[in-house]
């Protein structure tokens, strides 16, 4: 059984102020086929942990450990994280001028599994995955994320995630500017992949509504670069009624 | 060596364009009065701080500029496609000159030097793509005149393939006529000593289109610029550059467009990357709307991609209007370094950074590949720009 294991994780950034600690050591585990909410107020260092995880050049790490099936994540390149089964879907995913969609996910694809898929079987699969996400066949031809609206940005996210197949996948604020349609539509396409790759999978959220179309086996909430308190899903209903409100007044309460 | 006059002789009345001490004196002010003379006897010596050469190496390219060159016919290599004609013509031929004259000295020299010029007429619907390949001109200075003409109503693709050694100083004249539509594509693969001025002059007639696209990759020195003029009412052109530098090339293009007709319409998109010590590009583009051009719609920018430190990319928009009854006009100018950021997205996805440089450039450079529309060049081009960055890997 796969397994994803983060221990005192402490990581920083630099500001124009100095340097910034965002998180104050983490600890999380996630077994592959759970689903754990990371939940927390803007600012609480939710989106450094999924960016940290996937290895993005601008944080710092300072102490900890993010272990995939005891294999040391923080020693490798972000592209090698990725292929050893990794997935972050971006809250804000760049354009990349001049790579077509199909360009880019085949190449992705080449990249993880090591090899060319087969092209036949490959055009399929897309074609599936496109239709289930409601995308425009056309899709394929524009160039990565150039023009896309807020809501198509997702939709591709979660194609690359379908498509992908990863161990564990981090959904960063997956969730956000997406209108009551696309998030049906969106948490479809990351349940359908679950089901059928039995991955794990670590949401981060601001808000709960997602989780009426991706239950969580486990919530989290975030404060101040820690994780304040942990629970099942009873714990997200009572953040929707109650707000962060509880758990910052405590933090800060702590600082000073 | 002989300098032949021609009906367009400014006149006998040297360095017309110094005077820079004389009391009262004002440089020129808009690009539309810049001193234009096919005599090389009419312009002072270049020093390299005159603007039309204040970013050249000037040492480079001096036999070009104050040399001999050799005028004679080259000779080329040309595809066969049905309403295309190519000829060699004579200096007196009424075709010479119609769509402008020199602006600068090496220009001026190469006019004074042609023996004949290579005729390129397109006539009625082109029934495939023209490539002209000139790839044995040799390491001698020599001058070169081409006249590009698309008659009225024609459409057509002519490309100018050029590769091998070269110390070559050229003018090019396009003239599209009315209604025609025109693509003129002129790709520098030269060798790496090679040296490379040259200036297109198209004129552009009532209704008509050009799209003329520069793709320079190989070469020492390679400076192609190319002036329009939206003469007729209702023109249109699109013009596009790709440049690929490399450690010690100088790559440099100055477009000119200048919109003298009514609802004439300009779009420039130069885009280049530059990689290694001593890469240096020059970019600079000359927009003037002029007092009779009500409802131009213009627009050019400039884009450069810096892959390595010790490059130089000098990027200068320069937009000139005369009349305030206009659709719009605006430029932009960036030259960045790699996106940390695309690089993460496409590493996120497995892609190994090597590979993802690579998408990156090829993707950045493939919009103006994109536009020649002959799928063959196309193909060729993305093998060559990926090349060039197999190069810089190496």
């Amino acid at each position: 059984m796969s397994t994803l294991e983060i221990h005192d994780l402490q990581v920083s950034v630099e500001t124009d102020q100095g340097t910034k600690h965002i998180l104050k050591g983490v600890d999380l585990t996630i077994n592959e086929g759970e689903t754990h909410a990371i939940m927390g107020p803007n600012g609480s260092g939710k989106s450094t942990l999924a960016y940290t995880i996937a290895g993005h050049p601008k944080y710092h790490v300072e102490g900890g450990s993010v272990k995939l099936d005891g294999v040391e994540l923080l020693d490798l390149s972000p592209d090698e994280r990725a292929r050893a089964g990794m997935f972050l879907a971006m809250q804000y995913p760049v354009e990349i001028p001049g790579v077509t969609v199909s360009n880019f996910l085949r190449t992705a694809k080449t990249a993880i599994a090591g090899e060319a898929p087969a092209l036949r079987p490959w055009i399929k699969e897309v074609r599936e995955s496109m239709t289930a996400l409601r995308m425009d066949s056309a899709f394929a031809e524009r160039n990565v994320n150039e023009g896309f609206s807020g809501g198509e940005k997702k939709r591709h996210e979660i194609l690359q995630l379908e498509l992908l197949k990863p161990k564990f996948a981090v959904l960063d604020e997956t969730d956000s500017g997406l209108d009551v349609d696309a998030l049906k539509i969106v948490s479809e396409g990351v349940n359908r992949a679950k089901d059928r790759t039995g991955m794990g999978v670590l949401l981060i959220t601001h808000y709960t509504r997602i989780l009426r179309y991706i239950k969580p086996d486990f919530v989290h909430v975030f404060v101040a670069g820690r994780v304040a308190e942990e629970g099942g899903p009873e714990l997200a209903d009572r953040l929707e009624e109650e707000g962060y409100d509880r758990y910052v007044a405590a933090a800060d309460a702590g600082v000073a | 060596m002989s300098i032949a006059t021609t009906d367009q002789q400014h006149g006998a009345k040297a360095h017309s364009d110094g005077g820079w001490d004389a009391p009262g004196f004002v440089p020129v002010q808009s690009r539309a009065e810049r001193f234009a003379s096919n005599e090389p006897a009419a312009y002072p010596d270049v020093t390299g701080r005159e603007i039309e050469w204040k970013y050249t190496p000037v040492d480079v390219v001096r036999p070009l500029i104050d040399g001999e060159l050799d005028g004679s016919p080259y000779a080329y290599l040309a595809n066969e496609a049905d309403g295309v004609a190519l000829d060699w013509i004579d200096r007196d031929d009424e075709r010479i000159g119609v769509a402008g004259a020199a602006e600068e000295k090496a220009s001026a020299n190469a006019w004074a030097s042609f023996e004949r010029a290579l005729s390129i007429t397109v006539s009625g619907e082109q029934s495939a793509p023209v490539t002209v390949t000139r790839t044995g001109l040799g390491d001698a200075a020599r001058a070169g005149h081409t006249v590009i003409r698309a008659l009225p109503n024609a459409s057509g693709l002519v490309v100018l393939q050029n590769g091998g050694a070269a110390t070559l100083s050229e003018n090019v004249e396009i003239v599209v006529e009315e209604g025609a539509r025109l693509t003129v594509v002129s790709v520098q693969e030269w060798d790496d000593d090679a040296v490379h001025l040259a200036s297109h002059f198209a004129v552009v007639g009532k209704d008509a289109f050009l799209k003329h696209i520069v793709v320079s990759l190989g070469g020492r020195v390679v400076r192609v610029n190319p002036s329009t003029r939206l003469a007729g009412e209702g023109s249109d052109t699109e013009s596009y550059g790709l440049y690929y530098a490399d450690a010690h090339q100088h790559l440099e293009q100055r477009v000119y467009v200048h919109h003298e007709g009514a609802n004439t319409r300009g779009r420039v998109t130069y885009k280049g990357a530059l990689q290694g010590e001593g890469a240096h590009t020059v970019w600079v583009g000359d927009v003037l709307i002029g007092t009779d051009a009500a409802g131009t719609d213009s627009y050019e920018q400039n884009r450069n991609l810096v892959l390595t430190e010790g490059t130089r990319a000098d990027s200068v928009p320069n937009l000139e209007i005369e009349t305030g009854d206009i659709l719009g006009a605006g430029h932009a100018s960036a030259t960045g370094r790699f996106d940390d950021e695309q690089l993460f997205y496409l590493q996120a996805r497995g892609i190994s950074e090597e590979e993802a440089r690579r998408l990156v450039v090829v993707g950045f450079l493939a919009e103006i590949v994109q536009r020649i529309g002959d799928p063959a060049l196309e193909e060729r081009l993305h093998a060559a720009v990926e090349r060039e960055l197999a190069r810089g890997a190496a």
